[in-house]
């Protein structure tokens, strides 16, 4: 047998390289040991990444796992676009929930503010129901909130989605225990380490696609609770408030009626990674009003279901 | 007891497994300390003095500080995420905080100090390359300092840092210092740890955590985040012997790779390479590895902690439950093996109790056939065998298994020597198991 030295990049241990190398194990696990996974797929960055991930995880197999995006009907185009022609060119299955069809039938109720994020929690338990999903793949970060700090990477609901922080399983090792009870399913998370600037430097190194909000553009904006808003159908402006043209940039993308843009002028990965350096303020402090109504914001719609 | 005499190694023409020259770019850290020794104001520091805080978590901190009716800013409110911890000022569950440095960076799972959480400990110290213990410089070493010590020896921590904190409140005297450093010293030693570095800190006023004090002239060592920039990590799973634990056949049937067949894993120690003879346990078909997939092409060599793609030049069946070793340093294939096991549940375990056992990618029934001690974490040795293993508890057992598994002991290996006991009928997880004999 020849031995084979080692190439420099063979023995790589960058620090992104075994974020990667995580993930892709977590969800190589889960897919083996559950029978019906779904990943949850918004169009933001962060389940870009996740499905980038996914698609790694299972190369050259194609992905045997269906998305799903919670629609709060507050889309920016922009999204939906990307969200399509990804789905269409990668050959993806995609099961769409969309709020307005639960409105429209009475099993929500339109929020007196207009805003939709926190009913998002029923389309998708309703969804999960449905399909007996019972392993969902979600982007979400344990540095984006405190109570995410304190979830694990495979992370059981009961049979009403809920989450309760003082009956999580120890998560020993890199042994994930994903077992449940029929109706049960488990929140799988494999960004859980990742940190906002992880992700945009791996969508940098991987040339992961995002939507192109994420990057500098001109736009009708407001001003409300110190960010800017977009101008639109729904919420706003309202009466005092001054619409004005801006250069911005969103960090997040969630409901478009209250995820705020922060002004930039980064127009491409580099000058985004630039800006995430010098910024002083979290992604969610600067972009999401809902996180603000209170200290435990996150924690509450967490124990109600939310991704 | 495991057999731990060095195997012969492969032929000298070969190259050994080089020992990793980089130093890696993550570090996975814990903390360890008793109720009031300051862990969350230390992790607090960290993430404050790294930058890794910013304007917003800073403000909503200053407010919650000041509606409890402090002056200081609290920097343990940082930390404590939810709202039980916050109204009754405790933590109750594991949170893992991020911060990093243009070296490296870092993964702390912050772990409650409270007696009856050492479940949480033991979770944090499961995967930690580094522990910091605090100490309050006023008390020394307590009771719970050489529980929480006795936890990091036993699952096998590879560093410990003994960070000796409030320094401030004995007026930096050296003297202090160095009585606790040598009780710890001694108590490490007695627990077989190697030798550490002791910091004196005062996590309030961050001397010595990120920058250097001026009130300890007589202390020349690193601050805590220089060492934790520089301490070597991520050797002892390189040189360890080659395990590939299977987790699933990829077989596309597509097109384009109508007969692919790779076995997708994560080299879980040692160095994979092409060209290396192997054999799959338990089932003992032996092949030869013939190419390491990546979505980015081939590659020569995968290893620890890398997920790769394996081919095989025979068709042999070895699919998810696997281990893939070269012939000359197998685990061992094994139906009843010896265990410590830390009890996480609040339901005790008696003998005869049928079980579940994950270990790797492998699940199995099991029965727990004797308990044959319990684990004196003073010593580390262990005493008469109880009736029943408590919550917390940490003893010996017997094992019989329903099936196979390849086994390392986990002094020989941490990464294949670990295993869960899951309950079988609501598959909670019951117990930590390392391996001490098979």
């Amino acid at each position: 047998m020849t031995a084979t030295m080692a190439s420099p990049a063979a023995v790589d241990v960058d620090h992104l390289a075994a974020l990667e190398s995580e993930a892709v194990h977590i969800i190589r696990e889960v897919i083996a040991e559950f029978d019906r996974p779904v990943l949850l797929f918004s169009g933001g960055k962060d389940s870009a990444v996740l499905l980038h991930l996914a698609r790694r995880a299972m190369h050259p197999a194609p992905l045997p796992v269906p998305l799903l995006h919670v629609d709060t009907g507050h889309n920016f185009p922009e999204v939906i676009a990307y969200r399509d022609q990804l789905v269409s060119d990668l050959g993806l299955r995609l099961h769409v929930a969309a709020v307005q069809d639960w409105i429209d039938d009475g099993r929500l109720t339109e929020r007196p503010d207009g805003t939709r994020n926190p009913l998002q929690t029923v389309p998708l338990l309703d969804t999960i129901a449905e399909h007996r999903f019972d392993a969902v793949f979600g982007g979400a970060r344990r540095d984006e909130d405190r109570a995410r700090a304190k979830e694990r990477i495979v992370s059981l609901r009961d049979a009403f989605g809920g989450w309760d922080p003082r009956r999580q399983r120890p998560e020993l090792w890199n042994l994930y225990n994903g077992r449940h009870a029929v109706g049960e399913h488990a929140r799988i998370f494999p960004l859980s380490n990742w940190t906002e600037l992880d992700v945009w430097t791996y969508v940098a190194r991987r040339e992961v696609p995002v939507p192109s909000i994420y990057f500098a553009h001109e736009r009708e904006v407001f001003a409300r609770d110190g960010m800017w808003l977009t101008a639109g159908e729904w919420g706003g402006p309202r009466n005092g408030e001054q619409v004005v043209t801006k250069s911005v940039r969103y960090r997040t993308v969630g409901d478009a009626s209250c995820t705020g843009a922060v002004e930039s002028s980064a127009v491409t990965i580099d000058e985004v990674l630039a800006e995430l350096a010098t910024s002083r303020i979290t992604e969610r402090g600067a972009t999401r009003a809902d996180d603000r109504l209170s200290e435990a914001a996150m924690e509450d719609r967490k124990r109600e279901g939310y991704f | 007891m495991a057999d731990l005499t060095p195997r012969p190694g492969k032929q000298v023409s070969e190259p050994m497994p080089r020992p990793c020259k980089q130093v890696s770019g993550l570090l996975r850290l814990t903390t360890a300390g008793s109720v009031d020794d300051g862990k969350s104001t230390l992790v607090g520091r960290l993430l404050h003095d790294t930058q890794s805080i910013l304007a917003d978590q800073l403000a909503a901190v200053d407010r919650a500080t000041r509606a409890r009716g402090g002056s200081q800013l609290d920097l343990a409110l940082f930390t404590d995420g939810l709202r039980a911890e916050r109204e009754q000022g405790i933590t109750i569950d594991v949170a893992y905080r991020y911060f990093a440095t243009p070296t490296r960076k870092f993964i702390l799972a912050d772990c409650p100090g409270h007696v009856q959480y050492t479940r949480n400990t033991v979770t944090g110290a499961s995967t930690a390359e580094l522990a910091v213990v605090l100490v309050d410089a006023r008390n020394g070493v307590v009771e719970q300092t050489r529980r929480h010590l006795a936890v990091m020896a036993f699952l096998r921590v590879p560093h410990v840092v003994l960070a000796v904190n409030k320094m401030d409140l004995v007026g930096f005297a050296e003297p202090t210092f160095r009585g606790i450093e040598s009780q710890f010293t001694a108590a490490a030693s007695a627990l077989g740890m190697p030798e550490m570095v002791s910091v004196p800190i005062s996590a309030l006023h961050g001397d010595n955590v990120v920058t250097r004090s001026e009130s300890t002239p007589w202390y020349h060592g690193p601050t805590l985040l220089e060492h934790l920039e520089t301490v070597p990590i991520g050797r002892e799973a390189v040189a360890e012997p080659m395990r590939f634990p299977v987790q699933l056949v990829l077989r596309p049937r597509t097109a384009d790779y109508p007969d692919y067949r790779g076995l997708a894993g994560q080299v879980a120690s040692g160095v994979l390479e092409r060209g290396d003879e192997v054999v799959a346990l338990p089932s003992g078909a032996r092949s030869t590895v013939t190419g390491i997939d990546t979505p980015d092409g081939p590659v020569l060599q995968a290893a620890a902690g890398q997920s790769v793609t394996v081919l095989l030049g025979d068709e042999i069946d070895a699919g998810r439950g696997e281990v893939l070793a070269r012939p000359e340093q197998t685990p061992r294939v094994v139906t009843e093996l010896d265990a410590d096991l830390c009890w996480l549940s609040e339901q005790p375990l008696r003998p005869g109790a049928r079980v579940l056992i994950k270990h790797g990618t492998r699940t199995v029934g099991a029965i727990v056939a004797a308990l044959t001690g319990r684990l004196d974490l003073d010593t580390l040795r262990h005493r008469e065998p109880p009736a029943m293993l408590q919550l917390n508890e940490i003893g010996g057992a017997h094992i019989r298994l329903a099936g196979l598994l390849a086994v390392d002991s986990y002094a020989s290996n941490r990464h294949t020597g670990g295993f869960l006991v899951i309950d079988t009928a609501n598959g909670n997880t019951l117990a930590a198991g390392l391996v001490t004999a098979a």
